[in-house]
């Protein structure tokens, strides 16, 4: 028997450090790692990232773990934090337009004008997805902490598993099988977030 | 809607709390991190933690402290404190704090707000300014710890540092810090209806009327509490069940 644990993707792109603290504390297995090998023996694969989508697409490329997330996404469980959601889509609008990892139909666009940009703080996550097992003890309407410029713009609406609104309506997380996406952050959201992370890695150990 | 904010603030010297906190049943209360993670667990929005080591050994207080809160404090944090390079920023940021505030440095050299803005993005540089009023609606910046008066105009450097591209703004008043006599409305409202970036006040919290006040008369973002906190007066639960009784959006 070896034992599971969750591949946490290091590419150069923030916020690693907490998002490995918070499973930690919930005594969750990870490894930090930007080693293909590595991500393909883990039992899932947690996407973190912060930062501008370009580079970050870059970052993956060079460290040639496109084709691997996309390639082990489709059999193992799967949780992408803020950047780690955009990039499942097709393209970003960010600067210019670059290409994501299309694992996802739609694109990631600027926060339309006529709210504060960025999105920073603490927000109301409206659950539309009730069964979701991410948000397994959490109340609908909880409080996320959110950090962002961009969002994303499913074709899929049926995957659409919370929104946020923020003066204009944003998608603030997906689910769509074994694959969970988020735009807040877990990880700086206090006990909803570590929830959020216990229920991850629960399904993690039964499915993974 | 995004909501208002309660951000305890601790003053941190070589590593130790400063003013210790005697009335939590803490393994040690003199810890940094293991207060802000007592505060985190009491439904603090944030935490702010000024290092006021006065030696050379500060950049390495600064960022051990930002490394260490980060293993057990799971909401944003900034970290302030004679930061003044852009590769400390960096570091500091990487361990795992969500902001640097910047203070004297943006004074001496408002170029390192620009770059930090641009290498890390707007939402993790906040300027600290401390202010302290010259006549009526006028307001001087000063730095060292309130030492040094600048001739800046508060209201003028605001601005320009959100230009500069600042995230947050972190407005304290020299004349009401201590006093417990209520935030500098005045001040106040002068810094937030002149930019459109948060406006965290600070100075001179004494009871909770006090934090609406801010919020609901000043246009505050969010109220920075320090001494009402540490010294057990009020918890950042009873604060924050006041403010929503008030009417303001709060998390609870």
């Amino acid at each position: 028997m070896y034992e599971k644990y969750i591949a946490i993707i290091d590419y150069n792109a923030g916020n690693i450090k907490s998002v490995s603290n918070a499973l930690l504390k919930i005594g969750a297995l990870v490894k930090v790692t930007n080693s293909p090998k590595v991500i393909r023996n883990a039992s899932a694969i947690i996407l973190p990232g912060v930062g501008a989508f370009g580079n970050a697409i870059n970052n993956l490329e060079i460290l040639n773990l496109s084709g691997v997330i996309k390639r082990e996404i489709k059999r193992k469980p799967f949780l992408g934090i803020c950047l780690g959601l955009q990039l499942l889509f097709e393209y970003s609008n960010e600067k210019e337009s670059s290409e994501g990892l299309c694992i996802l139909k739609g694109y990631v666009d600027k926060i339309p004008e006529g709210v504060k940009i960025p999105h920073i703080g603490w927000n109301q996550v409206n659950i539309i997805k009730n069964d979701s097992r991410l948000f397994d003890d959490i109340e609908n309407n909880a409080n996320f902490y959110f950090v962002h410029s961009y969002h994303v713009n499913c074709e899929d609406k049926s995957i659409i598993s919370s929104v946020t609104d923020y003066g204009v309506n944003l998608t603030s997380s997906i689910e769509k099988d074994n694959i969970f996406a988020i735009q807040f952050h877990p990880e700086k959201s206090s006990s909803k977030g570590i929830t959020m992370l216990e229920n991850f890695w629960n399904y993690v150990k039964e499915e993974g | 809607m995004i909501t208002k904010r309660i951000i305890p603030c601790l003053d941190v010297n070589k590593g130790r709390v400063v003013k210790g906190v005697g009335f939590i049943n803490l393994r040690d209360a003199g810890d940094p991190v293991e207060l802000a993670a007592y505060y985190d667990g009491e439904g603090a929005d944030e935490i702010v933690f000024l290092d006021i080591t006065a030696s050379h050994e500060r950049r390495k207080t600064v960022i051990e402290l930002a490394s260490k809160a980060a293993e057990k404090v799971f909401i944003p944090y900034t970290i302030g404190g004679g930061i003044n390079r852009v590769d400390d920023i960096r570091e500091i940021l990487k361990k795992g704090a969500d902001k640097v505030s910047v203070n004297t440095s943006a004074v001496e050299n408002p170029n390192l707000v620009e770059e930090s803005a641009n290498l890390f993005g707007s939402q993790c540089v906040v300027v600290a300014i401390d202010a302290k009023k010259v006549s009526d609606s006028k307001w001087e910046v000063y730095i060292h710890g309130g030492r040094t008066p600048t001739g800046n105009d508060a209201v003028k450097w605001a601005k320009q540092v959100e230009n500069l591209g600042a995230g947050e703004i972190l407005l304290t008043s020299m004349d009401k810090d201590g006093t417990k006599d209520g935030y500098d409305l005045e001040l106040t409202h002068a810094i937030t209806s002149a930019v459109n970036i948060p406006v965290i006040a600070s100075g001179g919290a004494g009871k909770l009327e006090h934090l609406r006040d801010a919020i609901k008369l000043a246009g505050a973002d969010a109220v920075l509490v320090a001494s009402i906190f540490h010294y057990g007066e009020f918890t950042v639960r009873q604060a924050k069940e006041y403010l929503k009784k008030e009417g303001i959006n709060i998390r609870i």
